[in-house]
This record gives C-alpha cells, structure tokens and sequence, in this order.
C-alpha cells in the first residue's frame, strides 16, 4: 500500500452567515447574499478541490468542544437538523453526512499511541456541529467525499494557549502519522475565524452589509499580521505567535485547529494560497490553503 | 408596589449523570435524589412557571429566550454522549417569554425570543427540565447566559425576568443551573472514583454552600468575581450565575437556604440547593459595587480619556 498523503490544507472559516447567504437548498433560512469576498473565495477553492483527487476531508472544529480528551466521529451517516445555537435565525441546516469511520479510529489509535486521551463518538443521535457542516458545505456543496470530524479539546480554557499549542501540536503529528499509514489522500480543514470579537446586536436584516465591518481596528492589523506571514511561508512563526495572537484577539484558534493543522503538515515554508478575508459579525474570517504540490500551488490573491 | 411571587430558588449542576447514570455512583444518586427533592417541592407548591438561566446556553446576540411551545428533539452531550441520549418534549410559556423578552428591551438590553423546530436546547436545560418537572405539570422558560455579558448586564437582565413574573403575576420557581467548581478531569474515569478535581476547588465549594446554607444570596452574588477568579474555568468573561439569581429573586439575604447535596461530577462541584424567600436575615454586608437598574453598554472608558 502506497504511504498516505495530505494533499491540501485548509483554513475554512464557519460563520454560518456564509451558507445562509449561498441559500443552499438544505438551509430553511432565506437571505438576499450577503459576505461575497468570503463566499467567491470559497467558491473558488471550491472549484481548485474539484481538479484534486482525494478520498477523504478531516475536519478539525471548535463547534464540538470537548474537555475530557479529543473526541472523533464514529459512524458511517449522520442524517439530521443542525440549527445554530448562537444564530438560529439563519442557521437550520437539513444534512446527510457519511464518514470515513475507518480513517477516523485509525486517528483515535494513532493519537492514543501518542498519548492523547481519546474518544470515538458513536452516539447515533449526536448532532453534527454547524462549524463543521459549514466549512465542508463551502469546500464541497456536492459532500461527495466522507469526511471526519475531530472535536476540539478545551486547553486553552483549562490550561492555556501555550498547553492549546503543544496539545494540538501533537494531535497534529498523531493525524499525519494515521493519514500516512492509511495509505489514503486527505483534505485538512481547520475550520474557524481568526480575530473573534463578536457584536452583541444584529441588523433586522443580518445581511445587510452596510453595517458589517470589523469589531476594531487591533483585530484586523492582528489579523493581516497573520496573513503576511502566511503569505511569506512562516507557518512555524505564525504557530510560535499563536498563543499571544489568541490572547490579544480572543481569536477562534483558542480551539487549536490551526496549530493542529499546521503540524500534520510540519509547517509549511511555503506560501499560503489567500482567496478572502471578510469580517463577519465584527469577527476577521480568511480563507486560505496550503497546497503542497508546488506545480499546482497558485498565487490567488 | 407588589413584590413578583418568587415561591423559591434552585441551584443544579448541568451535567447530565444525574439523568442519564445515576446507579453509577453514589454521589450521583444522591443528586439525583436531591433533584427528586426539588421535584416533590414543585409539585407541592402552587407554581405556575418555572424559568430556568443555563450557563451551558451561551449566546452573542443578546439575551435568547426559549419560546418555542413544544420544543421537541433527542439531546446529545458533546462530551458524555456515551451515557446515552436525551429525547425531550417540553412545555414553554410562551406568553412570559415574550414578556420577558420586552421587560429586558426596556431595561436596555438587546434580546429575542427563539422559536425554531429543533433549536438545541442545552444540556443543562435538559436535565434540569426533565428532573424537575418531569410531565411537563408546569410550563417553562429558558434563557440563555451572553458570553460577553458582565455583572451590570446579567443583574439588569435578572430585573428584567423579576418584572416580567410581577407583569405577568406569576408564581414561578427560578432555576440557575451552573456547577460551583467547575474543571473538570480531563481523562475518563471510573465514575465511582470521582471526586473534586481539587482540595482548593472542594474548600470554596464549601465556603459557597455555608453562604446558600445561611440564605446569604446578595453576599454570593458579591462574591462572585472572586469566585470566578478562584475556582471556575475562564470559558466566559465572568461567573454570573449568582448576579441572575439575586437580581431575579431579590437582592438581600433573607432566604432559608438547604443544601440538599453536593457532589463531584467528573471532578467538578455539583450541588443542589434550594432558597426560599424568608423574613429573618443573617444580615446584609456593606456592598462594594453599584447597584444597577438599566444597562447602557459598554462605558466608554477609553474615550474619556483621549486628548
Ligand atoms: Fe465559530
């Protein structure tokens, strides 16, 4: 059996906005658009997943927290409602998921030989989380691929977001080592918005982009400062800064999906492909990818 | 002006062992025990409402109240989900969540009703609503706890819930349900090993108790940023759970307090109490922070001080 492979990486945010605003036919909600910089980028990166040939998308969400160990899911279909606890008025997705549950145990082995304290979750009534029908609703809106979620441990509540780092560091490596004993090719996503201050109030009309812009002006030059970095290929420098980034932007990455991410892939030192950056709520959401195939990798924006 | 009819308080853990293996350990027996207690309670009073404040429902949007009539669906817990499912149909009142609703917006708060066919009612709601009021005897309300909200906040939205009871002329039973100590272990363990993830979290759990034992309610809510600093997981801004509860059932000390039980869930501190309303006073402390009765936003600090 050939070695297994991660044949892209990535950054997927998941405000729902972003499916309510595509109007898919599985979301009851109605929207007139809304958030095009993020959507046309999705769907660009939509379309660049379509020419690559991969088996399955693993998934890393901050939307299925978990304080005792890391949880994986664990049966072949979930079939149900996923309504958003936090934007219910716009968020109430019909979906019907299958999952590689083979490639998920195989991380949940992996990960516990690493020293991880795991779970599978095999629970049939188990909602599947908005974080991730989001991302993976952007990136394939055919979901013709399996996929795996992996729910995200709360360290850097219980710890810090130095113990979040090395955590999902570690999860990281745990995953590339399953993935390559696999023998199968995985998309990585690492679903979440990087600066994550909310506003607390919504416009009667929550796509209504008059009145969307960042929560303040230090998250977005946190945030850019991200993205130059990404850009240049310092993924080892931005995962070094992840803490203090998290700390000062109350960012998404608090969940570790990045960092987890980032060490699957050992830290890229190439550079990211950018396809959009959009504040969404106040919150600052980038799309990007990490393509390791240098002949297909692309200078999007 | 009347007083709204507030019969009692109760305080209950979220986590779902009591519900779903109570045989597992003796601890979570005995809370299951202590919420039969509090069930029988209800039963015997003449409450007409029961309005719960979840700490496992976090919301950015304001305040969220659950108003849909019958909310209906199987609940899973993200963590214990191998203790089973939850399938519940529940009764809400949906007259006072309006009411609630509107007694919060005109105290300065943004907030709104919920009213979808399978919203995500949160674990700790769950549990709560089907050990306390099993047949659905007496109509429910839930609201939810704003991540961001602080203490002005949380106190103007716990007048707001008192003025919708007194509009409404409402007996109602108010639940908080919110752990004390709240880390949890971080591995699986034998349910009838578990115990406080901590001797410090164990003594201020204690300490929080004799204060509930007394009926000191206005001294806990006092107490509460020092509580959070101290023993509570920084997943939120602040613990709020005694701000609500003191500002919905009255800012004083003047209630009996019985600590029904207080056991470890996974490491975590879970107790059962009740309050009632009482004549006779342990005695109020001279309190440090302002009373608040409409919420402004945020005070513009920084602005205040730029040249
Ligand atoms: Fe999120």
């Amino acid at each position: 059996m050939a070695k297994g492979e991660i044949v892209l990486g990535c950054l997927a945010p998941h405000p729902p906005h972003v499916v309510y605003a595509e109007n898919p036919e599985q979301n009851e909600a109605f929207s007139e658009g809304g958030w095009e910089t993020l959507r046309w980028g999705y769907n660009r990166l939509a379309r660049k997943l379509k020419t690559i040939d991969y088996d399955a998308m693993v998934i890393f969400t901050p939307h299925w927290q978990t304080y005792i160990g890391t949880h994986f899911l664990g049966l072949p279909e979930f079939k149900s409602k996923s309504v958003d606890p936090v934007f219910p008025n716009i968020f109430r997705f019909n979906y019907d998921i299958s999952v590689d549950v083979d490639l998920a145990e195989k991380m949940c082995e992996v990960a516990g030989e690493f020293g991880i304290v795991t779970k599978m979750m095999r629970n049939p009534d188990f909602r599947i989380d908005y974080g991730t029908i989001t991302s993976c609703h952007m990136l394939n809106p055919d979901w013709d691929k399996p996929l795996v979620t992996i729910s995200s441990n709360r360290n850097a509540h219980y710890y810090s977001a130095e113990v979040m780092n090395e955590q999902a560091s570690a999860l990281g490596e745990a995953c590339a080592r399953a993935i390559e004993e696999s023998g199968k090719k995985v998309v990585l996503i690492s679903s979440h918005s990087l600066s994550h201050r909310h506003f607390v109030t919504e416009s009667p009309l929550p796509e209504d982009m008059s009145r969307e812009h960042i929560y303040n002006h230090s998250q977005y030059v946190w945030d850019m400062k991200l993205v130059d970095l990404m850009r240049s290929g310092k993924m080892r420098e931005v995962i070094d800064i992840m803490p203090e980034f998290t700390e000062q932007t109350i960012a998404e990455t608090e969940g570790g999906g990045l960092t987890w991410m980032m060490a699957a892939m050992r830290y890229p030192n190439y550079p990211a492909e950018i396809y959009g950056y959009q504040s969404v709520i106040g919150t600052g959401n980038l799309i990007a990818a990490w393509d390791p195939m240098e002949a297909t990798r692309e200078i999007v924006l | 002006m009347t007083e709204p009819e507030i019969l009692f308080g109760i305080y209950c853990p979220p986590h779902p062992q009591p519900l779903l293996s109570p045989e597992a350990s003796d601890g979570y027996g005995k809370l299951r025990d202590a919420y039969e207690t509090c069930r029988k309670r209800i039963e015997e009073s003449e409450a007409d409402l029961i309005l719960v404040y979840s700490t496992t429902w976090p919301s950015i949007i304001g305040h969220q109240i659950q108003a849909h009539p019958e909310p209906e669906w199987v609940h899973v817990d993200d963590d214990f989900h191998f203790l089973g499912s939850m399938p519940y149909k529940f009764r809400m009142d949906v007259e006072f969540a309006d009411a609630f609703k509107n007694a919060a917006e005109s105290r300065g708060l943004q907030s709104r009703t919920i009213e979808y066919d399978g919203f995500p009612i949160d674990t700790g709601s769950v549990v709560a609503l089907k050990l306390l009021n099993p047949d659905n005897r007496i109509p429910a309300c839930i609201v939810s706890s704003n991540m961001y909200a602080n203490r002005a906040e949380t106190i103007v939205l716990g007048k707001s819930a008192r003025d919708a009871i007194q509009e409404q002329g409402k007996k109602a039973v108010v639940v908080v349900v919110s752990s004390l100590s709240n880390r949890m272990f971080t591995e699986h363990i034998d349910p009838s090993e578990d115990r406080i993830h901590s001797a410090k979290d164990d003594e201020w759990n204690r300490k929080i108790l004799e204060f509930f034992d007394d009926g000191r309610l206005e001294d806990l809510s006092q107490l509460s940023r020092e509580i959070h600093g101290q023993i509570r997981v920084q997943k939120v801004v602040a613990y709020k759970p005694a701000w609500w509860m003191s500002a919905t059932m009255g800012q004083h000390n003047n209630y009996t307090g019985e600590v029904l039980a207080y056991e470890a869930l996974h490491g975590s501190g879970g107790a059962v109490v009740i309050l009632t309303p009482a004549s006779e006073s342990v005695g109020d402390k001279e309190f440090d922070e302002d009373d608040v009765e409409h919420y402004h936003g945020d005070r513009g600090v920084l602005d205040k001080g730029m040249l």
